[in-house]
């Protein structure tokens, strides 16, 4: 301790208590770093085996007090041996935390601006809660597309919230597909009580765990690699190889729910812890389970309060049961399950960068190789995998990997979620079995309302698909022969009413504003394309088009990460596709 | 330590295995631009101007970081290089002010970065921090290479009084709440000044020469010796104009200092000349 140097600010009594008692939940005390203990192992080891608890600390300290104040960081890093001036470079790295006085003590409006906002009257919905006398936050995506315009509180001494949970908690328009009993991966959503485990077992919950002991790890990977699944979070990796690759390296290993969903237009993850909470807790102890993990970990974005609450609350009950902790249902396998809460950073949801995040460190990603399936989580062999990639293992490890991969297409195998938002009769969450065709989703959930414009296919990080692409199968090999990308099954439609050099520049926005800021080419070249695009009303010359692709080529050959490889994706895709022509400025023409 | 074949650029070269491409390219008189990478830290790979193409993969490779491997297909100067390393000059260029940044002019000339392409870009646009009489920070220069962090933190001197905050183009280095140096918990060894590649950290001498207009390196002679304070045994490399010591600086390759000193070595050597 005595190696850190502290300005004079203190701590309120208040902000000591609220951040003691966070860091208390993780098993980390108050400070006694005696003498001698710091003599043998000081410095810098101990400093980074307190430093998970950064973010936790930071929360707690942000909900006391509305901002990240000089005292209160002091406290916090007091206790966690942590550096000032790091602990600030991390907590003005999130958009969750002020690191200046807000100069009142009411809680935020945050008010997605986003594409599906956007269209929807973002804008509009700010000046409501500005008028009404609100502190309002223009956010990025808040997740819930499907239910535009999207806001979330962010509380002031007590929890956040988001309004519409309060009315509608199981977001019952979202799924309308629900009750279909063809349904799989949703097919609990809905039908059982999301905060209870009996009901979760009276459904055949924790009947796959059960399964997978008996298959024994080797078993359960072998049935994952038979099944084809690959990731659902954007890379469609493939899921099996992930985690043999994991389990061949020495312990300890983890295992991590990657729950940041954060891509513009993807809300698929939310409805699913929010619904069928139990099922990720089950489905992250049979990836632990394969890969031989001493921990689990679920990574969630800080903007999903009822989804933080439900898992937490899983993971508690499920851990009273004995289907967490020493000895999981009296077999010889000991796992536990942590939650750790973003605070509003898109880019933390790269796996590397949610390391880091995690960690307490700021959330930049880091070059690859070395691979998290080597170098992970606290530098230990890491399988991190997409909430909806982990829903899938329970029916493979249930029916086996044969009877999986029978459904689907060649190079796509099971099912996937879809997250239909924009112009269509019935925005929502989809399941289908891979095969149908763009067009049939928009279908779906209801056909275009009124003339379709361009459909947004894979997210911010996607393409735009032009009204005569709309038969490309939504398939992952479907969608790389037509140049695209399924994302994270963002399916994001616009008619013509929508002014699409405004969804354009939205865009490019959105990636200035995320890029972490570590790599030249994405921390400058994201603020040129958005200036570029923003000074011309996407209205570019011949060399202001070279210009574009210059950008371009570079932050997809140079950058450290995917943030970087597709900021100019979708910007891209509106111009080679033609669809900038004829647009005016403003959310509607 | 195994041998390692590869090919540069077409050429079949050995290395030993855990080497970077670029301590490769090094041995074999291979140029490669750097702005992040220094011989006395731990390379961060973040300004991306040393990339290099790794046939066979999608995106291309740091070279400062990137280890070598058996068979591995390095070009230096392939066309998806130049277009790369020109950009990221172009793009610093257009924010930042290179104008002493050593060596960068040479490579911007080589590969054609044309900073004037961008119509009215942001930029850094911060104020000079005069907080002391030792050195003096202008992060208009600032190109963000972490190496000071490093300096400061892990890689030397374990003080971390400066760390990287903000986020995307509105990532600075920074104290906790930006307050000044004298409050924070800098011990003023100037490591952060030796390892910075762009001037944005600067000894008070020579920003009070350099605005007068009077700093003068051609004049200017290097006398190497040792620092008198204690027993260590740091060398130190005294930069000297008009018979006045300027600056100081120890070698990066000094086996006792690898290129880091103290306070008293790097600014208390007013003792030496009459004031
Ligand atoms: C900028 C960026 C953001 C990402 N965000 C997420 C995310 O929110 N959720 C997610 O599962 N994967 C995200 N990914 C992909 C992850 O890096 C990783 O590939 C994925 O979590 C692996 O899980 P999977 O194999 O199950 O898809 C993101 C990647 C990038 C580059
Ligand atoms: S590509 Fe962008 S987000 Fe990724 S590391 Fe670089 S600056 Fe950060
Ligand atoms: S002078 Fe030394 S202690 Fe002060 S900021 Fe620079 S490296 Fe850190
Ligand atoms: S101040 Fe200098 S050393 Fe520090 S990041 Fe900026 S350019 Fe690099
Ligand atoms: S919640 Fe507004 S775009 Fe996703
Ligand atoms: S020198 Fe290699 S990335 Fe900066």
């Amino acid at each position: 301790m005595a190696d850190l140097h502290f300005t004079a600010d203190r701590a309120t009594a208040a902000e000591q208590a609220a951040i003691d008692s966070a860091l208390l939940a993780l098993g980390i005390d108050a400070a006694t770093i005696v003498e001698d203990e710091r003599v043998v192992r000081g410095g810098v080891g101990r400093r980074n085996e307190r430093r998970h608890g950064l973010l936790p600390g930071l929360h707690a300290l942000q909900r006391v007090s509305g901002w990240i104040t000089p005292g209160g960081l002091n406290h916090l890093c007091a206790q966690l041996g942590v550096p000032p001036a790091e602990a600030y470079g991390v907590a003005s790295f999130y958009d969750l935390f002020r690191t200046e006085d807000p100069g009142h003590t009411d809680s935020v409006h945050h008010v997605c601006i986003d594409v599906a906002c956007q269209i929807a009257g973002a804008e509009e919905r700010v000046a409501e809660l500005e008028a009404a006398g609100h502190h309002v936050h223009r956010s990025p995506c808040l997740g819930q597309c499907e239910r535009p315009v999207a806001v979330f509180v962010q509380g002031r001494g007590g929890e956040d919230v988001v309004p519409i949970d309060e009315t509608e908690p199981t977001g019952s328009g979202s799924i309308p597909q629900r009750y279909d009993p063809t349904l799989v991966l949703l097919a609990r959503v809905g039908r059982i009580d999301p905060t209870s485990l009996d009901s979760y077992v009276g459904a055949g919950g924790y009947k796959a765990l059960a399964q997978a002991f008996t298959r024994g790890p080797a078993g359960v990977i072998d049935e994952i690699i038979a099944s084809g699944l690959s990731g659902r979070g954007g890379a469609a990796f493939p899921t099996g190889v992930k985690l043999r690759a994991v389990a061949a390296e020495p312990g300890p290993r983890y295992v991590v729910a990657n729950a940041d969903e954060s891509e513009p237009g993807t809300f698929k993850d939310r409805i699913v812890m929010e619904n069928d909470p139990f099922a990720v807790v089950e489905a992250l102890t049979i990836a632990g389970f394969a890969a031989g993990a001493a921990k689990g970990w679920i990574y969630i974005r800080g903007e999903y309060p009822l989804a933080t609450r439900r898992l937490q609350a899983a993971v508690d009950a499920a851990r009273v049961a004995g289907f967490l902790g020493e000895r999981i249902a009296r077999s010889s396998f000991s796992f536990d399950v942590e939650i750790r809460r973003g605070a509003g950073a898109y880019i933390c949801g790269e796996e590397t960068a949610l390391f880091s995040s995690l960690e307490g460190f700021r959330g930049e990603p880091r070059q690859k190789p070395p691979f998290p399936t080597t170098h992970g989580l606290f530098g230990r062999p890491t399988a991190v995998n997409n909430p909806e990639t982990l829903l899938n293992l329970l029916e493979i490890v249930s029916r086996g990997g044969g009877a999986y991969a029978a459904i689907g297409t060649e190079a796509s195998r099971g099912r996937k979620l879809f997250c239909v938002s924009g112009d269509v009769g019935a925005p929502g969450l989809y399941e289908v079995p891979f095969g149908p065709t763009l067009r049939e989703v928009l279908d779906l959930a209801g056909g275009v309302d009124g003339q379709l414009q361009a459909v947004l296919l894979g997210g911010a990080a996607g393409s735009f698909v032009r009204p005569d692409q709309l038969d490309v199968p939504l398939t992952f090999e479907g969608t790389r022969e037509a140049g695209l990308s399924l994302g994270s099954g963002v399916v994001m439609a616009f008619n013509q009413a929508v002014d699409l050099a405004g969804v354009v520049i939205r865009i490019a926005e959105f990636f200035r504003d995320e890029s972490c800021g570590q790599c030249v080419p994405c921390r400058v070249g994201a603020v040129r394309q958005h200036e570029l695009l923003v000074r011309t009303g996407t209205r570019l010359t011949p060399p202001e088009l070279v210009l574009l692709d210059d950008m371009d080529r570079a932050m997809k050959d140079a950058s450290i990460c995917g943030l970087g490889h597709t900021a100019c994706t979708a910007v891209r895709s509106a111009f080679s596709l033609g669809l900038l022509e004829s647009s005016a400025n403003g959310g509607r023409k | 330590m195994t041998d390692i074949t590869f090919s540069i650029d077409g050429r079949t070269v050995t290395a030993t295995s855990g080497q970077t491409i670029l301590g490769a390219c090094n041995n074999e008189g291979v140029e490669t631009p750097t702005l992040c990478w220094a011989p006395n830290l731990t390379p961060v790979n973040v300004c991306r101007v040393c990339v290099v193409e790794v046939v066979g993969s999608r995106t291309l490779v740091p070279s400062c970081s990137r280890t070598v491997e058996e068979g591995m297909e390095v070009l230096t100067d392939s066309e998806r290089v130049r277009h790369s390393r020109k950009m990221v000059l172009e793009f610093l260029g257009s924010g930042v002010d290179l104008s002493q940044a050593d060596g960068l002019q040479v490579w911007s000339e080589r590969y054609g970065a044309d900073p004037d392409r961008y119509v009215e870009p942001q930029k850094m646009d911060e104020e000079v921090k005069i907080q002391d009489n030792l050195y003096v920070r202008d992060y208009d220069k600032c190109v963000l290479c972490y190496k000071c962090v490093e300096a400061c933190g892990d890689d030397a001197q374990h003080t971390f009084a400066i760390a990287v905050a903000g986020r995307g183009f509105g990532a600075r280095i920074s104290t906790e709440f930006d307050v000044a140096l004298p409050e924070s918990a800098c011990v003023y060894c100037g490591n952060c000044v030796g390892v910075c590649p762009t001037g944005a950290l600067q000894f008070t001498t020579e920003f009070n020469l350099r605005q007068a207009g009077n700093w003068l390196p051609e004049t200017q002679s290097v006398t190497r010796t040792v620092c008198s304070y204690c027993g260590v045994g740091c060398n130190l490399e005294l930069h000297v104009q008009d018979e006045k010591i300027v600056k100081v600086t120890s070698p990066a390759d000094h086996s006792v200092t690898s290129g880091h000193l103290c306070i008293k070595g790097r600014f208390g050597w007013n003792y030496v000349q009459p004031s």
